[in-house]
């Protein structure tokens, strides 16, 4: 019995049975909960086929990050579940029909038997290219020779969306106060500051005199 | 050509001559029509009656050169208008004598309608318009008669059709006057349909318009055939026969193109003398008697012509017995001559035919205006029914108008009589010979005609010039005419002015004598008293080959108008002529409730000849009607099938094709995923099937 | 069986990912009520691709496809980020995140 198939096969059910959740389950906290799981099952069977690197950043990346954001819009949105599974029974059965359809229709063009004549284990062509170098230097190796371009336009796409994210959601909220770089630069000292001429020591008052020492 | 016995001394009939005699009427109609202000009426009447006389003189001096100088024919072309590949077109004049002759006639009486019209139309708002008309009228007779080719004898033929038109339709604001001059437009052109085929049959197979040549090689197309609908083959002298021939049914009102006649008395008297009496209508029969070289290569096309005219010259008579306007009796009279015409051209007897297109152009002038000096009289009363003992008033109408009718019905030694009994012998020739059915219909026809004639002549008389004065029996107020007329005096009617009756003078002078001064020299080839041999006056413009010449044959037995006139008391045409009148006495003036109770007792008769034989009925119910029928259908078909159906279907179906297709944009996402999904489906289907 | 019998090979991947996709397609189109899920949904449909990457890198030895399963993580990452955003600007406007609301551009 090849151990690496059997976990396989765990991995797969646990992860097939999950998404299967994601799609079914009435809250959507449950969803995203679900949604997690299915990333770890699969970050697991990515490792069975030697994607170390990608493995983890699947764990690091999407559940740490994406899915904890999915979890904060969630929580954050005041959602009536009651209303939620309106319709859902009525366009079950069309909705199984097309997904088994396609299903079959994939598999068969897969030829999961013939696909599934030569293990990994026995890979030649892996063996060849990998080697003894580990998953991340194979990975960095290709990364920063072959594909730097896309790496740093990735780059870019990342603080691009940063900025639309910000840029869609920002509300001004009345009466908070936030500080305006631009206008602060501009300030001139005139819009500060005032000066006002005013003798050391004062002269005893004339009735006339205090009238011309406050100078504008 | 020349006259070979008689030694040429006088002057040529020159090209300027002949432009004269054309342009003057038209020059006249110019001014007259286009500068009303600056010449007035006065100047309008005298630039148009000094131009006709110009004409008229010219054309004097033109037939006298022809016949008394013995001058050749002339043939020439004046103007070359187009050539276009091998077709070229020209204005040309031949003038031979049946061409002069045409002239006279045609300048004369317009002449005399131009003097009448002074009197006639003094009182009328369009007194000028009427002149220019009448004058562009005789231009365009002129350049019909004297055309030496077809393109011009058209362009003669529809100005004529066209100023008929214009005349007819004078009073405009007539109601029935634009029904009528409408009617006779169209008309003429169903007619002229099949003139203008016969013009390019001609062409077809002769390649030229131009009358000498087509004449000279007239004898190319005997014998030869065309099929025209497949499998049946029919002779092309025949076929472009007959169609000159329906263009002169059109214009010289044959039955049964012959509806619009009646009608165009819609307009003034002077024009139903000069354009539905001597001159436009029998454009038809001078036409044919010119294509003489044609119609002798086809005796199916001359049997049509003898039996259209046969059946136009005895029905139509008799419609005029049951008419009680004045001017219709008279229409009906000339549409039952114009037939008589017609006879003589299908037996081939084209110069009786012509002749009697020359006498009955100065009676039936006569008559026209004579009844315009009645009507004037009458203050432009037309219903016979109430007038009535006339002649007292109007001595010199009256027996001008007597004159007429004497020689309408054929009395004779008047002019009426000569060419009549002609026709009527030219037929009984015929049906002799030829001996076939058409032949003895025609002959009887014209026979049984004179009774007819006879009967509606005297009637009209007896019922206008005798009898109690109906007139003073209508009210005062009760008139039926188109102008304003001031003159409320007294009805009594009086003698119209001299520029009325001197016309009619002058017309009466030709109806008595000309007959028996011309038929020597101009039907059988004799000096006037019918001695001594001279060559036929239509020689060289009229030829008949000698197997069928009617009138030749006649010519033998001719012995000179005395006689002629002597003989003709005992032919059966007299007996019937005085037969008519002998009826029409009794009927109208010895016993008048005799023909109250004829119209009682022939009632249903009587009825079918009100009716006009129902071709009215036909022609606008069946044929107008039908063609507004089809095209009513077609404009249902218009917008129920390519409105409705293509257009606005086609509209229809996008909008509801459109109202489908909108449903698969719900908005909603999932619908859009669904269907990207099953677009995905069918992909991976058709790579399933397609890969390896 | 021989699927069992036989090592792990770039079918089981492949079908693995043919699974994930079909589910999460499955839950687009059944979901009508709420549009969290759709997007977790589109994420799950991603996962399955880089399933399918991962599998064919491991089978030709090419680092391509792990490189291609870096990049598509990131534009994952962003595309979550800005979908999130819309979604809880839509709720500010809307108070719904009801599919079947967001229906304004029906024809």
């Amino acid at each position: 019995m090849d151990y690496t198939l059997l976990a396989f096969y765990a991995f797969a059910v646990a992860a097939v049975l999950s998404a299967g959740a994601v799609v079914g389950v009435r809250n959507p906290v449950q969803a995203a909960l679900f949604l997690v799981l299915t990333f770890f099952t699969v970050a697991c069977t990515w490792i069975l086929a030697g994607a170390e690197f990608l493995g983890l950043a699947l764990v690091v990346v999407y559940v740490g990050a994406v899915m904890v954001l999915f979890l904060f819009v969630v929580m954050m949105l005041d959602i009536d579940v009651a209303r939620m599974r309106e319709g859902y029974v009525r366009y079950l059965p069309v909705g199984l029909l097309v997904a088994v359809a396609m299903l079959a229709e994939m598999l068969a063009l897969i030829g999961v038997r013939a696909r599934s004549a030569v293990p990994f284990a026995d890979n030649a062509a892996h063996a060849a290219a990998a080697g003894d170098v580990p998953n991340t230097t194979w990975l960095a190796r290709a990364l920063f020779t072959d594909f730097l371009l896309p790496f740093e336009v990735a780059a870019v796409i990342l603080t691009v969306a940063v900025v639309a994210a910000v840029m869609l959601t920002l509300r001004r909220r009345v009466g908070a106060k936030h500080q305006n770089p631009l206008e602060q630069g501009r300030v001139r000292a005139s819009d500060r500051f005032r000066m006002v001429k005013m003798e050391a020591t004062r002269k005893p008052a004339a009735p006339d005199a205090p009238a011309d020492e406050v100078a504008p | 050509m020349p006259d070979v016995n008689m030694p040429y001394n006088g002057l040529m009939i020159s090209r300027s001559v002949l432009l004269a005699i054309v342009l003057a009427p038209l020059l006249g109609a110019i001014v007259a029509g286009l500068f009303r202000k600056q010449v007035g009426r006065a100047g309008a009447a005298g630039v148009t009656i000094a131009g006709v006389a110009v004409s008229c003189a010219l054309s004097c001096w033109v037939l006298w050169q022809l016949v008394g100088q013995g001058a050749p024919p002339f043939n020439e072309n004046v103007y070359t208008w187009f050539k276009v590949g091998g077709l070229e077109s020209h204005v040309g004049f031949m003038v031979d004598k049946l061409t002069a002759m045409m002239m006279v006639v045609v300048t004369f009486v317009s002449l005399l309608v131009h003097v009448y019209t002074i009197g006639y139309m003094a009182e009328d708002d369009g007194y000028q318009r009427f002149f220019s008309y009448i004058s562009l009228f005789t231009f365009s007779m002129l350049m019909l008669v004297m055309a030496n080719n077809f393109m011009q004898l058209f362009f003669g033929w529809e100005a004529v059709g066209l100023v008929s038109y214009l005349l007819i339709g004078f009073w405009f604001k007539r109601p029935t006057a634009v029904f009528a001059n409408l009617k006779a437009f169209l008309v003429n052109r169903v007619g002229d349909f099949g003139f203008i085929l016969g013009i390019a049959a001609v062409l077809y197979w002769f390649g030229t318009l131009d009358y000498a040549t087509v004449f000279a090689n007239a004898p190319t197309i005997d014998g030869l055939t065309v099929a025209v609908f497949s499998g049946h083959e029919w002779s092309v002298a025949t076929l472009i026969c007959i169609c000159l021939f329906v263009g002169a049914m059109g214009k010289s009102a044959q039955v049964p193109l012959h509806v619009w006649l009646p009608d165009s008395m819609e307009g003034p008297t002077p024009i139903s003398a000069l354009i539905h009496a001597a001159t436009m209508v029998t454009a038809g029969i001078f036409m044919v008697a010119r294509m003489s070289p044609l119609f002798e290569l086809s005796e199916t096309a001359l049997n049509l012509v003898l039996f259209i005219g046969a059946t136009t010259a005895f029905f139509t008579g008799l419609i005029g017995i049951v008419q009680n306007d004045i001017k219709r009796v008279i229409a009906y009279s000339t549409l039952s001559q114009l037939g008589y015409m017609t006879v003589a051209l299908g037996v081939s007897a084209y110069s009786a035919a012509v002749y009697h297109l020359m006498t009955h152009a100065f009676f039936k002038a006569l008559l026209f205006l004579g009844a315009g000096s009645v009507i004037i009289a009458m203050h432009h009363e037309q219903d016979m029914r109430r007038m009535g003992g006339l002649r007292r008033y109007m001595p010199v109408t009256f027996w001008t108008m007597l004159v007429g009718t004497l020689a309408l019905v054929g009395t004779p030694f008047f002019s009426g009589f000569y060419s009549k009994d002609t026709i009527i012998e030219a037929a009984a020739e015929h049906a002799h010979e030829a001996g076939n059915w058409v032949a003895t219909y025609g002959y009887w026809a014209v026979l049984l005609g004179a009774f007819v004639t006879a009967f509606y002549s005297f009637r009209l008389l007896y019922l206008t010039f005798f009898g109690e004065e109906r007139f003073r029996q209508v009210a005062h107020d009760d008139h039926d005419h188109a102008h304003a007329h001031e003159h409320h005096g007294a009805h009594e009617p009086h003698e119209s002015p001299w520029v009325v009756t001197l016309p009619l003078v002058l017309l009466a002078i030709p109806s008595v004598v000309i007959g028996f001064l011309t038929i020597g020299p101009m039907l059988f080839g004799s000096d006037v008293m019918g001695h001594a041999k001279q060559l036929p006056f239509f020689l060289g413009a009229i030829d008949v080959p000698a197997a069928r010449d009617v009138v030749g044959k006649l010519a033998a037995e001719f012995h000179g108008p005395v006689a002629f006139a002597l003989h003709g008391f005992m032919a059966p045409a007299f007996w019937l002529a005085l037969a008519g009148f002998a009826l029409a006495t009794a009927m109208y003036w010895w016993k008048p409730e005799l023909h109250h109770k004829a119209r009682r007792l022939f009632s249903w008769p009587v009825r079918v000849l009100e009716d006009k034989y129902g071709f009215d009925t036909l022609w606008i119910d069946g044929f107008a009607g039908g063609g507004l029928r089809l095209g009513k259908l077609s404009r249902k078909a218009d917008e129920r099938l390519i409105d409705g159906l293509f257009v606005n279907g086609s509209a229809r179906l996008v909008d509801f094709s459109a109202g489908l297709l909108r449903r698969t944009q719900s908005g909603y996402l999932y619908h859009y995923a669904f269907a990207m999904i099953l677009g995905l489906i069918g992909l991976l289907a058709v790579l399933l099937r397609y890969w390896h | 069986m021989t699927a069992l019998a036989t090592g792990l090979a770039l079918g089981h991947f492949l079908a693995l990912g043919a699974a994930l996709f079909c589910i999460a397609v499955a839950g687009i189109f059944l979901n009508r009520k709420n549009v969290i899920v759709l997007l977790m949904c589109i994420e799950l449909m991603l996962l399955a691709v880089n399933i399918n990457f991962i599998g064919f890198s491991r089978q030709l030895g090419d680092p391509a496809g792990q490189v291609f399963v870096f990049f598509i993580l990131t534009v994952a990452a962003a595309e979550a980020a800005i979908g999130l955003a819309i979604l809880v600007t839509l709720f500010r406007n809307r108070r719904t995140i009801d599919v079947a609301d967001i229906d304004s551009l029906k024809g």
